[in-house]
């Protein structure tokens, strides 16, 4: 078996992994969104119907996931852009924890938001 | 000693590129390096097999090798501590290298890419001229202080995927030895340096995986230095000097 992929196996690369899915991931939302801005173009009433259509149980949870992206992205970037811009100094470490609670931070203020 | 069998089944890899993990049977012992699983094949088992090693003590980076998937310095590391619980060990040669034959790789292209980066010292001072006055505690000395033990054993390199995705990247380090001549006040290739390591092959491509920092045996972060070349080539560009 190749073992090769241990090598892989540490904070931040993991890191890495979850910036790269959770930006491509955000790429393929972005067509829905225009899409979902566009319904405004044909009337209040389309927009109105639409926003009722996402206050379902279902559409809110996926809407969750979609904050959590977000969240995740952009903590990620920062953190990219503190290791990269600023003096390193032996925190990438706590950098990426910092990063991971915001992330999950985000999420719940979210969820608390919509309940 | 912390193991409960007495022997350790070693597959080693053998041949070229094309080759194929061959297993060996090999007493355990306490305080046991890789390094000495692989002489006792070499040794004991099989004089065919071919690997690199000389000061045995971590000063010369030669008998660097990927141990169960991950790069290290064989010498310094313990068997105890990398060995899978079943008593298994998996030696083979450096990612991202040509193997020549069993666990030898050919570093050419790894040396080759310190010279690209201008990886060398450019003197500007002659044996006449009073020595430099460094202060140990100036900022350009402690940046270089701490890139400046790299022993060239190729083990970021292996670790890195960015060299996997695009081979002409000039990897870890070189680009941390770059790092340490710029903060180098007596070094006189600043300029040159900096356009060698700013173009698509340079410290841009790195992804911050921060895999050669993690693996490093000697506890040089090859990131932090790519981090630095970034703000350093950044800045010339603004300053319109690249």
């Amino acid at each position: 078996m190749n073992k090769a992929w241990r090598s892989r196996n540490h904070p931040a690369y993991w890191a890495f992994i979850v910036h790269r899915l959770s930006g491509l991931l955000l790429v393929l939302f972005l067509p829905f969104h225009f899409w979902a801005l566009g319904r405004a173009l044909h009337g209040a009433a389309a927009m109105d119907g639409f926003l009722r259509w996402t206050d379902q149980p279902l559409v809110k949870f996926a809407e969750l996931g979609l904050v959590v992206l977000l969240g995740a992205h952009f903590t990620g970037g920062v953190r990219l852009l503190m290791l990269e811009f600023l003096d390193w100094r032996e925190w990438q470490k706590a950098l990426l924890a910092v990063a991971t609670v915001v992330t999950v931070a985000i999420g719940i203020v979210f969820l608390v938001h919509v309940a | 000693m912390t193991s409960t069998s007495d022997k350790l089944t070693v597959r080693v890899w053998r041949g070229a590129a094309d080759g194929e993990f061959r297993a060996y049977d090999v007493p355990r012992l306490p305080s046991q390096t890789v390094l000495d699983v692989v002489t006792h094949i070499q040794r004991a088992i099989d004089p065919n097999l071919s690997y690199r090693f000389a000061c045995r003590v971590g000063m010369c980076g030669s008998c660097a090798m990927s141990v169960n998937g991950v790069a290290r310095w064989t010498c310094r590391t313990h068997v105890d501590k990398v060995v899978d619980g079943n008593g298994e060990l998996e030696l083979g040669p450096l990612r991202n290298l040509p193997v020549i034959k069993d666990l030898v790789c050919d570093m050419r292209s790894f040396f080759d890419k310190w010279a690209s980066a201008r990886g060398y010292f450019h003197p500007t001072r002659n044996r006449t001229d009073d020595l430099e006055r460094i202060s140990p505690t100036s900022r350009a000395r402690k940046r270089a202080d701490a890139g400046v033990e790299c022993i060239g054993c190729g083990v970021c390199y292996s670790s890195c995927d960015v060299v996997s995705w695009r081979p002409d990247y000039l990897g870890p380090a070189a680009l941390n030895r770059a790092w340490t001549l710029i903060n180098d006040v007596r070094d006189g290739g600043r300029a040159e340096r900096i356009a060698a390591v700013a173009g698509d092959s340079g410290c841009h491509a790195c992804h911050t995986h921060i895999s050669c920092t993690e693996r490093c045996p000697k506890g040089i972060s090859p990131t932090a230095s790519i981090a630095g070349l970034k703000r350093a080539t950044a800045l010339a560009a603004l300053k319109g000097e690249l």
